[in-house]
């Protein structure tokens, strides 16, 4: 086998993307994907490391060298192959897992050039299935005759759902909303994660012979010892709960949403689509979003699209420190929003009829390192200012969905209101109960979800067939 | 999809909607309420809960016409569907024995008082409850809610039935016959709610009022719903629906409450025939 040398290749393929200019008046997927031929060319990047770091990178395992060897061969069906074997939503985590501080932070390349865009790779292999519409069903497992109940259609239910079906479990998704997905559906926006992507990796898991049951929510329609009465196990992926405010005065005012509710109306009840869909969402002219992280990069970018004429992003710390995916930021960058950062908001002021007009804000500078790592911003004092706003999206967190906790007796709760697991199992405090996803760690990651029910599928396939029949 | 057992207009722009949904009838308790979507293009509105039967699995409401989405509700026909019945929602009304207990409904809460009287009764309580409306054409279930309390009182505003007047005249009502309630229980549209709190706080009347802000998810997601509650921030789809009306900040929820006013009723002036414009 022996290869010729071949020089390195630091040049990162671009892949290409809508024009700012139009998709601010769109709704449509901002980046669009690579082509085979460039694909390839990326693909061929990699230096096939004899001890890959990629790998370890990645929370949910996925055999990296090997899919991207796959396509660099041109036999992108087995590289799709490759992929699920061990991820169940290649097309979602190719657009939203946060590459550059897992795999690709550490491959070998990305030492002295760019390294390999993994991510976008990813994506490809699983738009190129779904373009060619050969979607293959993996071997499964002979039936085991046990009963998993799942809490929750989002990526950690998902997850759990595909891996037990393929052991051969019987599983049942019950999701409180009307449609499955979670944050995938609700949060994410159209234009960075068409909904189109999630309905169809949820008919995959559908077709495996998952059983789904919409507007069910669990702890309320049902409880879950009550669940227990007719299923051997249950993951909870109830997904994230109540918004966090910044505890400020005026925050109940008219025009102050949340992340949540703001991205909701747009994204689940497709308020940009009012008054053809019923749901309505205000297109005020001067935005302000507070956050520095994804959800706040959606959030400003979901306002300009709507039509706003200014959309700040306040933040209280600087361009450095921002959460955010890098990506992320040079996209709202982009389409204009505005960062005003270092900048800590204190109070809202609204008009009689209740609407807010105004925010009040001081400057800030770093001062030291908080237990974050990060230095940490203190305020400028009498560098108060005032600003016109007539909407305010707060994008600060949220802490986990109260229902379950409140609901069922016998699990552990943080102080945060999140249900305490065993890291290495997934496990609650109840022995046939396991959890994951932003219901364990208030507001996180797409592929962190995904790598908690990966964890939980693990042990929860190990009591199921160890626990006798 | 959920079948449409009963959907009729009750009294004027009150319709009462019978919905098969046996997960939901299974589980449903008095001041607990439900999400319904009336179609896949429809809002997700939050109803309060006024009756259901177990052993036929199915959850009745009331409901007003006021926006675009009641008004599609109010469209629908028995063996009709909806996509969406979720429930039940929120925490349900605590229900203690007390002593005396003062029901107040109103409105749709005419219907949704009504189970919160009974199980008040079954708890071992006297229960009186009172009926207000506008004029007396706007009162129902008068019969159900006269069997269920130990006693009513009918106020109406033009005094076609009852006493002429509003809720103010609740003390006097009740004293007059030697009752001094335990508790206050009030259901119907904020306005009415508030008027109650108002009432019943000089005297120190206990109060709890069953709100109904705008809501979305309904399951403690999108913080919508949220209110002020003693200074504090609330969410009524998971802290709630029912706080303590000496407690609320009125004024700051009747103007969240109106924040969609214009869009509620912006698809009533749509039709889909050509020839209007």
């Amino acid at each position: 086998m022996a290869e010729e040398k071949k020089k390195v290749d630091y040049n990162r393929r671009p892949m290409p993307k809508q024009n700012p200019w139009e998709r601010i008046r769109n709704f449509d997927e901002v980046a669009l994907g690579y082509p085979d031929a460039i694909a390839v060319e990326e693909a061929s990047r990699c230096l096939s490391c004899k001890k890959p770091q990629c790998n370890a990178g990645c929370p949910v395992g996925i055999d990296i060298p090997g899919f991207i060897k796959c396509i660099v061969e041109s036999d992108f069906g087995s590289g799709v192959r490759k992929i699920k074997e061990t991820n169940a939503l290649p097309a979602i985590c190719g657009r939203v897992c946060p590459q550059e501080e897992q795999c690709e932070k550490v491959c070998v390349l990305g030492k002295k050039g760019k390294p390999v865009a993994i991510g976008r790779l990813e994506r490809f292999l699983a738009d190129w299935e779904a373009r060619e519409g050969k979607i293959e069903i993996p071997d499964m497992a002979p039936k085991t005759g046990k009963k998993v109940a799942i809490v929750g259609a989002g990526p950690a239910g998902i997850t759990v759902a595909n891996d037990l079906i393929i052991l051969g479990h019987d599983v049942t998704i019950f999701e409180a909303l009307h449609e499955c997905g979670g944050v995938l559906i609700y949060g994410i926006p159209e234009f960075r994660l068409p909904k189109a992507i999630v309905n169809r990796e949820v008919d995959y898991v559908r077709s495996l012979g998952v059983k789904i049951y919409t507007d069910y929510v669990v702890g309320k329609t049902r409880k879950v010892d009550k669940l227990l009465e007719e299923f051997d196990a249950i993951f909870v992926g109830a997904g994230a709960g109540l918004p966090w405010f910044m505890e400020i005065p005026g925050e109940n005012l008219n025009g102050v949403y949340s992340a949540n509710e703001y991205l909701t109306r747009v994204n689940l009840m497709k308020g940009f689509r009012f008054p053809e869909y019923d749901t309505p969402v205000k297109r005020p002219s001067r935005v302000a979003v507070i956050g520095g992280g994804n959800v706040a990069m959606d959030s400003a970018r979901t306002a300009v699209r709507l039509g706003a004429d200014e959309v700040h992003l306040v933040y209280r710390r600087s361009r450095q420190e921002l959460p955010a995916r890098l990506e992320e930021v040079e996209n709202a960058e982009e389409e204009s929003v505005i960062f005003d950062l270092l900048t800590l908001p204190i109070r809202l002021i609204g008009n009689e009829q209740g609407w807010v007009t105004h925010m009040e804000c001081l400057k800030m500078e770093l001062g030291e390192p908080d237990d974050s790592g990060r230095r940490r911003p203190v305020p400028i004092e009498g560098s108060n200012f005032l600003v016109d706003f007539d909407a305010v999206v707060c994008a600060i967190g949220n802490s986990p969905n109260p229902l379950i906790p409140m609901t069922t007796p016998g699990l552990e709760i943080s102080k945060k209101g999140g249900i305490v697991t065993d890291p290495v199992t997934g496990r609650t405090a109840r022995p046939n109960i396991w959890a994951g996803g932003d219901v364990v760690r208030g507001a996180a990651t797409v592929i962190s979800a995904m790598g908690d029910g990966r964890i939980a599928a693990k042990s929860m396939h190990q009591y199921l067939t160890n626990s006798g029949l | 999809m959920y079948r449409i057992v009963e959907r009729r207009m009750i009294v004027p722009n009150l319709h009462e909607l019978v919905v098969e949904a046996p997960a939901v009838a299974e589980s449903v308790k008095a001041g607990s309420f439900v999400i319904v979507r009336p179609d896949e293009h429809g809002e997700r509105i939050p109803l309060s809960v006024a009756d259901w039967d177990w052993f036929n699995g199915t959850v009745t409401s009331i409901f007003m016409q006021v926006g675009g989405s009641t008004a599609k509700l109010a469209r629908l026909k028995p063996g009709d569907t909806i996509p969406t019945y979720v429930g039940p929602l929120g925490r349900e009304t605590v229900i203690d024995k007390v002593g005396t207990v003062l029901c107040v409904g109103g409105c749709y809460g005419i219907g949704s008082i009504y189970p919160i009287v009974r199980a008040f009764r079954e708890a071992g309580n006297k229960v009186y409850t009172v009926l207000e409306a506008r004029s007396s054409y706007l009162l129902y279930w008068e019969d159900k809610l006269a069997q269920a309390s130990n006693g009513t009182f009918v106020i109406t505003r033009d005094g076609t039935k009852g006493r002429k007047g509003h809720i103010g005249l609740i003390p006097e009502m009740v004293q007059k016959i030697g009752v001094t309630p335990d508790l206050v229980i009030a259901n119907g549209c904020t306005f009415q709610m508030m008027r109650v709190s108002q009432v019943t706080k000089p005297l120190g009347w206990k109060t709890i009022v069953n709100m109904n802000p705008i809501m979305i998810d309904g399951t403690g997601m999108c913080g919508v719903c949220r209110l002020s509650v003693g200074g504090k921030t609330k969410f009524a789809c998971v802290d709630g629906p029912d706080f303590d009306g000496h407690q609320i900040d009125w004024n700051e929820f009747l103007a969240r409450r109106k924040s969609y006013n214009p869009e509620e009723v912006d698809p009533l002036r749509h039709s889909s025939c050509r020839s209007h414009f």
